[in-house]
């Protein structure tokens, strides 16, 4: 592994928000309502998942007069989208200092064979992933955090679900094989044989995995949290929900006592209405924003 | 003697780094969510994180009190977010805190994650600054045991420690022994 020391600062900062929530803002008034509530970051981006998905369209970077006032009103770290493959976006972001890039699938990808080359920003990148081989070549490319994609604008917890088992299981696979099946496995992973034999040593990832898409209620939080999210991101649960501010509360309480039941029914009482969820099994495959990425 | 038992308050944050750092320290480290929890150490550790976050759960479920309490009688090791929430004074912005150390702090001194750095003090030990505060002001009964330029990084007052850069992600384990041998003469 290339722990040089800016890296070792792009995952310091990733091991500093561990046990919390990232929630998704689009506005000021939403970033001092999420560190109000507990958050522990904000990802700024122009519009949440769920809306995009409904009114289409290119998703791009949020808007710069709403970011620098999201990161004037705020003390916690601000995060920004960037299109996968834009590092042009990326480069204006880190222009601006936002603290950490997320390479989203959420947004409208600018490039459909390549993912910016991370390796060449000081700031720090997180990418999303379904699957093992996904996060270790989005490590490779430079990523120091990784998250789970889930469905984003769902609300439905089923494929974060799916994908941190995916990669939990396939890391534990790993941690069995003997040296030559390591390089079969590179191959099938298609990620490079180093970072494939560190997972199979550790038995975990080089970087903190945090899990995002679909998480709408203190339970889901804790279930991902369980299966082992070291935090989570929540995108459209909070302010698509009846009472955005109770919403984000209860889901930081249920970040930090996922294991305690009596605290997560606590966490789960008056909450309002929880954000509408869709049916993944109902959906184009063409309406997947999971599928974005290679 | 026994080893101490050390808690690291695990509300949010790089608790499981510290938890590794003080078994290469030779104590043995629970995680602290709950007033029953904290009942049952010989010291703290407050990591790192935000402290933002953190104060707010120590509001919510009614541990504010009992850390303060806590620290009154026992000792607690702060790093960044926890080198905050024991100073006396807080600034950029203003925020509550447990006042157990006589000194006012800064929030992110330094400025965003881009600033942020590795350096080596005088004295060998590497220092992790991640978005970390800057001490601005010692008080009475404060020692400064190690500076970055001109800025106190690692305080002790009587029986609490507080450093503003990350021992913890570090291999050196010497800031974690300081504490381990500070919750053993208690």
């Amino acid at each position: 592994m290339y722990m040089n020391d800016e890296f070792r600062l792009k995952v310091g900062l990733a091991e500093m928000l561990k046990g919390g929530v990232i929630m998704d803002v689009t506005n000021a008034e939403q970033a001092r309502i999420a560190e109000d509530a507990g958050a522990v970051a904000v990802m700024a981006l122009e519009r949440v998942p769920s809306d995009i998905r409904k009114e289409g369209g290119v998703a791009r970077m949020a808007n710069i007069r709403v970011m620098r006032e999201i990161i004037k009103t705020v003390s916690i770290p601000v995060m920004a989208k960037a299109r996968i493959g834009h590092f042009i976006e990326a480069r204006v972001l880190e222009a601006l200092e936002v603290d950490y890039i997320d390479e989203s699938e959420v947004l409208t990808p600018a490039d459909e064979e390549h993912h910016i080359d991370k390796r060449q920003f000081k700031v720090p990148f997180v990418c999303g992933a379904r699957n093992l081989g996904e996060a270790l070549r989005r490590i490779a490319e430079g990523a120091a955090m990784i998250r789970t994609k889930g469905e984003a604008g769902s609300g439905n917890i089923v494929e974060a679900v799916r994908h941190m088992r995916t990669i939990q299981k396939e890391m534990k696979q790993l941690t069995v094989l003997g040296k030559e099946e390591l390089v079969h496995e590179s191959k099938n992973l298609q990620a490079p044989l180093e970072l494939v034999e560190w997972v199979a040593e550790h038995g975990k990832l080089p970087v903190p995995n945090f899990s995002a898409g679909g998480i709408a209620t203190p339970a889901d939080a804790s279930l991902v949290m369980h299966l082992g999210a070291e935090a989570v991101f929540v995108g459209s649960g909070i302010f698509k929900s009846s009472d955005p501010e109770a919403r984000a509360r209860a889901i930081v309480k249920a970040a930090t006592y996922y294991r305690d039941p009596a605290k997560l029914l606590e966490a789960s009482e008056e909450l309002g209405d929880a954000m509408p969820g869709l049916d993944i099994r109902q959906m184009d495959e063409k309406e997947l924003f999971q599928t974005r990425g290679w | 003697m026994a080893k101490p038992t050390i808690g690291v308050l695990a509300l949010q944050g790089d608790f499981e780094a510290h938890e590794k750092a003080l078994a290469r320290a030779g104590a043995c480290a629970v995680q602290v969510r709950t007033r029953e929890d904290l009942e049952a150490v010989d010291g703290l550790i407050i990591p790192g994180g935000e402290s933002t976050t953190m104060l707010k759960l120590l509001r919510r479920e009614d541990l504010f009190e009992p850390l303060r309490s806590f620290g009154e009688t026992k000792p607690i090791f702060g790093t960044c977010a926890g080198a905050i929430l024991l100073a006396k004074e807080v600034t950029n912005p203003a925020q509550e805190s447990l006042g157990l150390m006589n000194i006012g702090v800064e929030r992110n001194g330094y400025g965003r994650q881009l600033d942020s750095r590795i350096v080596r003090l005088r004295d060998g030990y590497e220092a992790v600054f991640i978005r970390a505060p800057i001490i601005r002001s010692v008080g009475e009964g404060v020692t400064v045991l190690a500076r970055y330029g001109a800025d106190p990084v690692l305080v002790e007052q009587g029986r609490h420690l507080v450093a503003t850069f990350h021992p913890e992600l570090t291999e050196d384990a010497r800031v974690h022994k300081l504490f381990v041998e500070k919750v053993a003469a208690q």
